[in-house]
């Protein structure tokens, strides 16, 4: 599904350059579930922003689903995007004046799907994270993990082949996380493909497998026995 | 163009301008003023232009009244304070020199400048009334209106030497009872019984004008009053694109010719220019077209430049936003068009309901100036104008959308989506 090879990436800032990826090899087959771990700038975020095609590579290759992600202009990566990922972010990210059905059929609208059809398959979506009573509810309205389950839906509206998270439980105390986790594994339980960046030991637990970044490469790649989230919500 | 006809486009801009009143209102009000303005002003000056052009229907645009005085300065052997006289082979000589003149009536009054009022008798009523010696041509130059049934003075009448005039309201009103149909009555002028063929409704303006005037032909006239060839003044009108100016001195300079008197003598030749007193009432309606049009174009661009701005602002607020919708897969045009569309929409509504208000204060001064006797008829901006405004909005909203536009996207997704 995802194949990257040698990647590097560093960021100018004037005359400096922090290079922050040293050459990554790394691979994710579908119906996987990836826990990307690592401390504070070890480049966590950037790596999933590439995978995203949210930021560009500046050496090494990528393929997404035997496509490769080269050289894309704008408009091709929006495209891609629309179609290839899904993102949950750790600040929710939603559209502060748009009811939860609204902003989870935003995807949808940049497909191209008619209004009606959206709606619908916005509420199927809002039912499956157990919010379909709280669609008509401004983001302002909703708890944190209910904020980040509308995220979630909204990711996976798109029905995308790849769900990227960077930190979804970044802020939200551990109930809300278990329940926020017990939802990714559900989804991951579906076949889908997730990537999902964490601090935290108990998070990436919950994944069938630990990817350990420091310093600019994977120092750690490890198949782990899935913690179920379930049991602790 | 997709993206502009999509109801859902529409959508998501209404709830954009939507969730922000306050902003939206402080954007629109800019071009609102300024297309307010433009219409209001442009109106008003419309209505001065109508107001002054139905003051002064009745009389020629370009015309002047032209007579002699006594001379100022010694020439050719003639002493200074030599009394000069019009003649009305003068009208043949002018008309051949000056070739702009479109139409020159000759004409001899008595009754006003000085003279004696023709006292004219109708059995036991009697009164005093300027009478005038009068070619058609006259009509030419100030219209009368006459009354049904009636006619002006014609060429026959002047032929023939015939007793027949044409009187005002008023001396209908006095000479003839309510009932009485004036048209092939008789009245008497010094004496000399003339039968009415028409009776001529006042209008005011015209200057002369009055109602209590009675006309008959040049040539009785002559003959009634022993007057010769002798002629009071010149009502002349040039030709539309004539110049008034120029024209008024050429015959001034023919007139000085003819009678001998020095080229220089400004005193000799009167006259009244008309035409350049309607330059100057119409110059300034004209100017306050001009004024508004710059006022509102420039209150206008004000207006669209606020827009820019305060979308900058937005778009600059709404950073997150964006990143997020490119994240979930808004193309960069999507976006672009989004600004777009918002930016032609605000100003388009905001100089559509300026252009409604205007036309509302427009019609309200209209009301209200109805009985004031003022030179204000029907005030209107005319159609053209208001399309044209609207497009210029059009190109103005859109240009000026495009620098918030290529803003929103000019920014990476990542590095909007980082923005706090
Ligand atoms: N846009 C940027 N410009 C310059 N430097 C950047 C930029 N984004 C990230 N960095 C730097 O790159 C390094 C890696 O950042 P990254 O966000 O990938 O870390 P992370 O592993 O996600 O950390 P955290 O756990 O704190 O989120 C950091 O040192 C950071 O300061
Ligand atoms: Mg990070």
């Amino acid at each position: 599904m995802i194949e990257i090879k040698d990647l590097h990436k560093s960021y100018k800032m004037g005359s400096n350059s922090l290079h922050v990826l040293k050459g990554i090899n790394f691979s994710v087959e579908e119906g996987e579930l990836v826990a990307i771990m690592g401390s504070s700038g070890s480049g966590k975020s950037t790596l999933l922003n590439i995978l995203g095609m949210l930021d560009e590579l500046d050496e090494g290759s990528y393929t997404l689903d035997n496509v490769a992600i080269k050289n894309l202009n704008e408009t091709k990566a929006a495209q891609y995007r629309n179609k290839f990922l899904g993102f949950v972010f750790q600040s929710f990210n939603l559209i502060n004046y748009k009811s939860a059905v609204e902003n989870v059929a935003l995807p949808l609208y940049y497909q191209r799907v008619g209004r009606k059809e959206r709606q619908e398959k916005a509420l199927k979506y809002l039912e499956q994270v157990g919010l379909k009573e709280w669609a008509t509810h401004l983001p302002s309205e909703l708890s944190g993990g209910q904020k980040q389950r509308v995220a979630i839906a909204r990711a996976m509206a798109a029905e995308p082949k790849v769900l990227l998270a960077d930190e979804p439980t970044g802020a939200l105390d551990s109930t809300t996380s278990y329940e926020v986790m017990d939802l990714i594994q559900k989804i991951n339980d579906a076949g889908n493909t997730i990537l999902v960046v964490t601090h935290e030991e108990d998070i990436a637990q919950m994944c069938k497998r630990i990817v350990h970044l420091k310093d600019g490469v994977i120092v750690e790649d490890k198949k782990v026995e899935q913690v179920r989230a379930s049991q602790y919500v | 163009m997709r993206q502009l006809f999509d109801s859902d486009t529409w959508r998501e801009i209404f709830q954009s301008i939507g969730k922000n009143r306050l902003r939206t209102f402080l954007t629109m009000l800019g071009v609102f003023i300024g297309i307010y303005i433009y219409i209001a002003l442009s109106g008003a000056a419309k209505g001065l232009d109508n107001g002054f052009e139905k003051e002064f229907e009745t009389v020629a645009r370009n015309s002047m009244f032209i007579w002699a005085q006594t001379t100022s300065k010694p020439y050719a052997g003639f002493k200074t304070g030599r009394r000069i006289q019009l003649k009305l082979q003068d009208a043949e000589e002018l008309r051949r020199q000056v070739p702009e003149i479109e139409t020159l009536a000759p004409r001899n009054v008595s009754g006003v400048f000085g003279s004696s009022p023709g006292v004219i008798t109708r059995g036991i009523k009697s009164g005093n009334y300027s009478v005038f010696g009068d070619f058609p041509e006259f009509t030419k130059i100030a219209t009368k209106k006459i009354y049904d049934g009636g006619r002006f003075i014609n060429d026959e009448d002047i032929k023939q030497e015939r007793k027949v005039c044409v009187i005002g309201e008023r001396t209908q009103k006095e000479l003839f009872d309510v009932e009485e149909n004036p048209i092939g009555g008789y009245l008497e002028i010094e004496d000399v019984s003339f039968q009415v063929v028409g009776v001529h409704k006042f209008s005011g303006g015209g200057p002369f004008d009055n109602d209590s005037d009675i006309f008959i032909p040049f040539t009785t006239y002559k003959k009634i009053y022993n007057t010769g060839d002798n002629v009071a003044w010149f009502t002349i009108a040039a030709y539309d694109d004539a110049d008034v100016i120029k024209v008024e001195q050429d015959i001034k300079a023919n007139l000085r010719r003819i009678h001998k008197v020095d080229p220089e003598d400004e005193k000799a030749i009167g006259s009244f220019n008309l035409g350049e007193q309607f330059k100057k009432i119409f110059g300034f309606s004209n100017g306050l077209t001009f004024l508004s049009l710059i006022v509102g174009i420039a209150t206008i661009l004000a207006g669209v430049i606020g827009i820019g701005n305060i979308l900058l602002i937005s778009v600059k607020e709404r950073t997150k936003e964006l990143g997020v919708r490119r994240a979930l897969g808004a193309t960069p045009t999507e976006v672009r068009n989004q600004i777009l569309i918002e930016a032609l929409f605000l100003t388009l509504l905001a100089g559509i309901i300026g252009i409604i208000m205007g036309a509302l204060t427009l019609k309200g001064i209209d009301v209200f100036t109805q009985d004031v006797d003022l030179p204000y008829t029907n005030p209107t901006v005319p159609i053209p104008y208001v399309i044209g405004s609207l497009l210029l909005m059009v190109i103005l909203g859109v240009l000026i959308g495009l620098i918030p536009a290529q803003r929103a996207v000019s920014i990476k997704p990542i590095d909007a989506l980082r923005e706090e």
